[in-house]
């Protein structure tokens, strides 16, 4: 979707401010959002790109008043209640008002570890990579009203196939349906005056990992 | 976080945020949906053992050994793990190396995909706008508001990391420092010579 979250291009947040020796979270309810979303996400209800949509679909004023854990603990309250795994009521309670649902996979103090390496998004091609390495593409002008990885920047430009990264789970599908729907995966590269125009600075350039259906010929 | 009129906050007093999360916590643990101590040992994983000095030894590693860095260049993940330098590193991590004619920088603009195995987690102007946006259209304005600048010539490289790859930055080993040892040329190495906003600079207060 076209939401504030899309930001590359945008003008007018400000200089980029790092703070000298920041440490992991700057009080603890940040780590505790971080864990419950992480825990949450073991028990598999939803994908990483639910997940992702989460975020997304918050409304762009929302969005820019929260700090980013903020945006992880609604994201979390929302799926929960969308999820049937929580209710509204027990919400407004702050505590739980039923049992929870049965069977349900919960993250164990053994398990953390191993749950916070990252997957593979790796699968099957059911198809050839339709691009090979060199290859001039064209971004497609899309403007899907639901999750997808394709910044607004980078639509209806043309750019080179760098690399072709193996088939992988594609997102724009998954948030919606939580099927994999594998789609070849490519590193496309841009000059930076292509997405820019001639003012643009000449020593750039820059690259997105693209999904094949964000891809056409020229 | 509301202050009262006079003047200063209860100390008891919590942020709607703070209540927010506390009140998911209780809930998920009364549904037996989350175990409180596996939610301490995630914490406890990003404070003390997953960050940027995991990456630094992978850098410094591939200052000193060519034919680690060739392999790293390859396929990072099993390299890192090969060479005994993480238990285990997620998949599709791509190595990106700086040379005299090219500067990589790496961002997230649709949100905060970062290199969480090798980096830890993403510093906080990682993940917001000023970052977000001008990394991808201004990306030596972003390198001035770090103090950073390169030759007029060297071409840049930003890395948009909008699928499940993830990407680490191999800075330029700094002159001077050829027969430092491993370790010493680790320290060098920061959080944000890795992402591309820093570079590597030899401290003469750094001991040998």
């Amino acid at each position: 979707m076209n939401g504030i979250h899309d930001m590359g291009g945008m003008h007018g947040f400000g200089p980029v401010v790092p703070e000298p020796n920041e440490p992991p979270f700057h009080s603890a309810w940040e780590g505790r959002s971080l864990a419950l979303n992480r825990a949450m996400g073991f028990a598999g209800v939803w994908n990483i790109d639910r997940s992702r949509a989460g975020i997304e679909e918050l409304p762009p004023h929302v969005y820019l008043a929260m700090s980013y854990y903020e945006r992880w603990a609604v994201r979390l309250q929302n799926l929960l209640v969308e999820c049937g795994l929580v209710d509204q009521s027990e919400i407004g309670a702050g505590h739980a008002l039923r049992p929870g649902k049965p069977n349900m996979r919960k993250l164990s103090p053994a398990d953390v570890d191993a749950s916070l390496i990252r997957g593979s998004y790796t699968r099957h091609a059911t198809a050839p990579a339709r691009f090979a390495i060199g290859d001039r593409v064209r971004t497609r002008n899309i403007h899907p009203q639901t999750h997808t990885r394709l910044p607004r920047y980078a639509r209806g430009h043309v750019g080179v196939v760098e690399s072709v990264r193996g088939c992988h789970v594609f997102p724009d599908s998954s948030a919606i349906d939580g099927r994999d729907n594998p789609q070849w995966l490519y590193a496309i590269v841009f000059e930076g005056r292509e997405l820019w125009g001639p003012e643009g600075d000449p020593t750039l350039k820059v690259s997105i990992e693209a999904f094949e259906p964000y891809l056409e010929a020229p | 976080m509301s202050e009262h009129e006079h003047g200063h906050p209860h100390a008891s007093e919590l942020s709607e945020t703070q209540l927010r999360v506390r009140a998911l916590e209780t809930i998920l643990a009364e549904k037996g949906y989350v175990d409180p101590a596996a939610l301490d040992r995630i914490v406890e994983a990003y404070e003390t053992r997953i960050g940027p000095h995991i990456g630094a030894r992978v850098v410094a590693r591939a200052w000193v050994d060519a034919e680690f860095k060739r392999r790293l260049m390859e396929n990072a993940a099993d390299a890192i793990v090969a060479a005994g330098l993480a238990e285990r590193v997620g998949d599709h991590l791509i190595a990106v190396e700086n040379t005299e004619l090219t500067h990589n920088m790496v961002v997230c603009t649709l949100c905060s995909c970062y290199p969480w195995d090798v980096l830890g987690l993403p510093p906080t102007w990682y993940k917001a706008a000023p970052y977000r946006s001008r990394a991808v259209i201004d990306p030596r304005g972003v390198l001035a508001d770090f103090g950073v600048t390169l030759p007029n010539g060297t071409q840049i490289r930003v890395w948009d990391s909008t699928a499940e790859t993830r990407f680490i930055v191999i800075p330029m080993q700094p002159a001077g420092t050829e027969d430092w040892s491993e370790a010493q040329l680790a320290a060098l190495v920061t959080r944000d010579c890795m992402v591309g906003t820093g570079l590597p600079t030899p401290d003469a207060k750094v001991q040998r």
